[in-house]
C-alpha cells in the first residue's frame, strides 16, 4: 500500500512539471498556431540561469527561480519578435523548421557556455517529511505546491483581469479578438514572456531532483507534445490533465512495467491514442 | 553576362559536366580522406532526397526521417554481424524494412494533418531511438553494432577502399536523382505538389489523399533506408546515437539550405553544408550556434533555399529582359507610326 502511495506522489510529481511545461506550450499554440520546438530548449535555459544565478552569483533559490524566470520570459518575447512575428503569413512548415532553428541555437550555445556534463543543483529544500511511514522529500511537496500555485494564479490571471482575458478572447475567436480592439501583437509577446516564465519555473523547481544539462529538454518537450495532443492542443485544463495522466502513467509504468522503458510509455500512449482517435482525447469535432 | 552564365546551369546537358567532375573528384582529390568526406556527403544527400519527397513535394514535415535512416543501417549491420548474411541480399532487406515499416507508420500518421502529423512523426522516431538504445538482446544496446559486413564486391573490387566505395554511393546517387527527377515530371510528382498547396483543392480534382501521401511516404522512407544501409556499408559502426533526431534536423537543414522542393537542391545543400562544417573543424561540436540562427534566416528571407531562390532570379532577370525587349520593340513601333503619320 505505502509503495502504490510513493508511486502516487511521485507520478503527481512529475505530472506537476509536466503540466506546467505543457500550459506554456498550449497558450503559444491557442494564440499563434504554432507548435513551439523551443519550448524544451527554453525549460533547458530556465534551468541553466537558476544554477548561473544561484551556483555562480551565489543568489537564494527564490531569488534565482525569479531571475531566471525573467531572462527566459524575456527570451520568449525576443523569439516572438525576431522570428515568429516576421512569420506570421508563412506556411506553417516555415514556424516549425524556424522554431527547430532556435532549438538548436539555444542548445548549442548553453553547450558552448557551460559544457555537456551533467550538473547537481541542490535547492535548500533537502529535508523529507515523513508522514506516516510514507516518505516525501520536501523538494517533490514543494513541485506539486508550487505548481498549484501557479496553475491558480494562471487561471486567476487568465479569468479575473483585463489583460488575462485579452489572451483567452484571442484564443478563442482572433478575428472576434481584433474587432474589440484587442493589440495582436501585445498579447502575443505577453503569452510567451507567461510561457517561458512557466517553463523557467518548471525546471528549477525540477532539477534539483533531477540532473542539469543542454540535452535536459528533449524528452520534456516531446512529452509536453504528446500531453497537449492528447488533452487538445490549445486547452488549459486539457493540459493539467494531460500531464497527470502521463505523470501518473509514467511513474506506475515505470515501476510496475520496466524502468527501462519508462520513457517510451508516453510515446506509445499518443500512438495508441492517436490511432485509435486522430483528433486526440478531448478534442471535440474536427481539428 | 553573368545572367548567360546562370542560364548555362540550368541547361539539361550541364548535369553531364557535373557527372564528369564527380568521376574524377578522387583523382584530384588531395588524399582519401576528402575522398571519404565527399562520399559521406553522397550519403546524406540521398537521405535527403528522400526528405524532399514528403516533406518538399508532398509539404508533411516528417521528423522520424533520422529513425528510418537509423533502421535502415540496423537492419543490414545486424542481418551482417549477427545472422552473417552477406551485404547485398541485407541490403534489399533493409530496403524492404523501410519500406514495410514506413507502410505501416504512414497509414497511421498521415491520417494526421500538419501539427499533429510532425508531432507524432517526433514521437515515432523517439521510440525507434529508445528502442535501439534500449532492446539490448536484439540491438546491443548502447554498445552499437560492429563488424558489419563491407558491400560484397565478388572478387573484382574491394570494398573497405575509400576510392570503390565513393564510386558505389556515387552510383546509387546518381539512380536516386534520375528516379526523383523522373518522379517531379511525372503526374505522380505533380499529385504530391497539388497536395502540399491544398488537401481539399487537391481532393476535389479527385486525387486520394490517402493513397498518395502514403506512398509518398513509403518513397521517402525507402531511400532513408537506401542512404542508412549505405552508411553501415561504409562506416561499419552504427550506434544508437545514428537514430538521435539532431539527424533529422542536420537533414532539415541541407535541404532547406539547398531548396525545398527543388530537384538540385537537396545535393548542393548537402555538400555545401558538408564541407562547410569540415573546413571549419572547430565547429563540428557547436555547428549548431550558426545552423540554427541560418535555419531561422532562411524561412524567414529565403524560404526557397540556394537554388530556388536562383531559379526565381534567373526567372526575374529573363522575365525583366523579355518585357525591356517588348517594350523597346513597342516603342520603336509607336515612332515608326509616327513617322509614318506624318509623313
Amino acid at each position: 500500500m505505502n509503495i502504490l502511495l510513493q508511486n502516487l506522489i511521485n507520478g503527481l510529481t512529475l505530472g506537476s512539471i509536466y503540466s506546467l511545461v505543457a500550459l506554456g506550450l498550449t497558450l503559444v499554440y491557442g494564440i499563434l498556431h504554432i507548435p513551439n520546438f523551443a519550448h524544451g530548449a527554453l525549460y533547458m535555459v530556465g534551468a541553466f540561469m537558476t544554477y548561473f544565478f544561484m551556483v555562480d552569483l551565489g543568489a537564494h533559490y527564490w531569488i534565482a527561480m525569479l531571475g531566471s524566470g525573467a531572462v527566459v520570459a524575456a527570451l520568449g518575447v525576443l523569439c516572438e519578435r525576431l522570428v515568429f512575428h516576421p512569420l506570421r503569413h508563412s506556411p506553417p512548415i516555415h514556424d516549425k523548421i524556424a522554431a527547430i532553428g532556435i532549438l538548436l541555437f539555444l542548445e548549442a550555445l548553453v553547450q558552448m557556455l557551460w559544457g555537456a556534463d551533467f550538473r547537481r543543483m541542490s535547492s535548500p529544500f533537502t529535508g523529507v517529511m515523513n508522514i506516516q511511514g510514507l516518505i516525501i522529500p520536501e523538494q517533490r511537496a514543494l513541485i506539486i505546491a508550487g505548481a498549484a500555485v501557479l496553475v491558480v494564479g494562471l487561471q486567476l490571471f487568465l479569468r479575473r483581469t483585463m489583460t488575462g482575458s485579452t489572451i483567452l478572447a484571442m484564443a478563442q475567436n482572433r478575428e472576434g479578438a481584433f474587432l474589440v480592439g484587442i493589440d495582436a501583437n501585445r498579447v502575443a509577446m505577453m503569452t510567451f514572456a507567461i510561457s517561458g516564465m512557466l517553463a523557467a519555473f518548471a525546471a528549477t523547481l525540477y532539477a534539483p531532483i533531477n540532473l542539469v544539462y543542454p540535452a535536459m529538454g528533449h524528452l520534456v518537450i516531446m512529452k509536453a507534445f504528446v500531453i497537449i495532443i492528447i488533452g487538445g492542443m490549445g486547452s488549459i485544463p486539457g493540459a493539467v490533465i494531460g500531464g497527470m495522466i502521463i505523470g501518473f502513467t509514467e511513474a506506475l509504468g515505470g515501476f510496475y512495467l520496466s524502468n527501462d522503458y519508462k520513457d517510451v510509455i508516453a510515446f506509445a500512449l499518443l500512438v495508441v491514442i492517436l490511432s485509435i482517435r486522430p483528433q486526440g482525447l478531448f478534442t471535440k469535432g474536427a481539428h | 553576362m553573368w545572367l548567360k552564365l546562370a542560364a548555362l546551369l540550368t541547361r539539361p546537358a550541364t548535369k553531364y559536366v557535373f557527372i564528369a567532375l564527380a568521376l574524377v573528384f578522387p583523382l584530384v582529390a588531395q588524399n582519401e580522406y576528402q575522398i571519404y568526406v565527399m562520399a559521406s556527403a553522397f550519403v546524406w544527400a540521398i537521405a535527403v532526397y528522400g526528405l524532399n519527397i514528403i516533406t518538399g513535394y508532398c509539404g508533411q514535415l516528417n521528423l522520424a526521417h533520422g529513425g528510418f535512416f537509423a533502421l535502415g543501417a540496423y537492419t543490414l549491420g545486424l542481418l551482417t554481424a549477427d545472422y552473417s548474411w552477406s551485404y547485398w541480399p541485407a541490403f534489399v532487406a533493409a530496403l524492404a524494412m523501410t519500406a514495410v515499416v514506413g507502410f505501416f507508420v504512414g497509414i497511421v500518421s498521415l491520417r494526421l494533418k500538419e501539427h499533429y502529423f510532425a508531432i507524432f512523426t517526433l514521437c515515432v522516431g523517439f521510440i525507434m531511438y529508445m528502442l535501439m538504445d534500449k532492446w539490448e538482446e536484439l540491438t546491443h544496446g548502447p554498445v552499437g553494432v560492429r563488424n558489419i559486413a563491407p558491400p560484397n564486391g565478388f572478387g573484382l573490387v574491394d570494398f573497405t577502399e575509400t576510392t570503390p566505395i565513393y564510386y558505389l554511393v556515387l552510383v546509387f546517387l546518381m539512380l536516386t536523382m534520375w528516379f526523383i527527377g523522373r518522379l517531379s515530371r511525372s503526374l505522380l510528382g505533380r499529385t504530391f505538389t497539388a497536395i502540399r498547396n491544398g488537401d481539399e483543392l487537391a481532393q476535389s480534382l479527385g486525387i486520394n489523399l490517402m493513397r498518395n501521401k502514403v506512398l509518398a511516404f513509403v518513397l521517402s522512407t525507402t531511400f532513408a533506408g537506401l542512404a542508412g544501409a549505405l552508411y553501415a556499408g561504409m562506416v561499419r559502426f552504427i550506434g544508437p546515437e545514428d537514430a538521435n533526431v539532431l539527424h533529422t534536423f542536420d537533414m532539415i537543414t541541407y535541404l532547406l539550405v539547398g531548396g525545398i522542393g527543388t530537384l538540385s537542391g537537396p545535393l548542393v545543400g548537402t555538400i555545401g553544408i558538408v564541407w562547410l562544417t569540415q573546413s571549419l573543424q572547430f565547429m563540428e561540436e557547436y555547428r549548431m550556434i550558426l545552423f540554427g540562427p541560418l535555419l531561422v534566416f532562411l524561412v524567414i528571407f529565403f524560404p526557397r533555399g540556394i537554388v530556388g531562390s536562383f531559379l526565381s532570379w534567373l526567372h526575374r532577370r529573363t522575365q525583366g529582359k523579355a518585357e525591356a525587349a517588348a517594350k523597346a520593340q513597342q516603342s520603336r513601333d509607336t515612332t515608326g507610326r509616327r513617322v509614318n503619320n506624318n509623313a
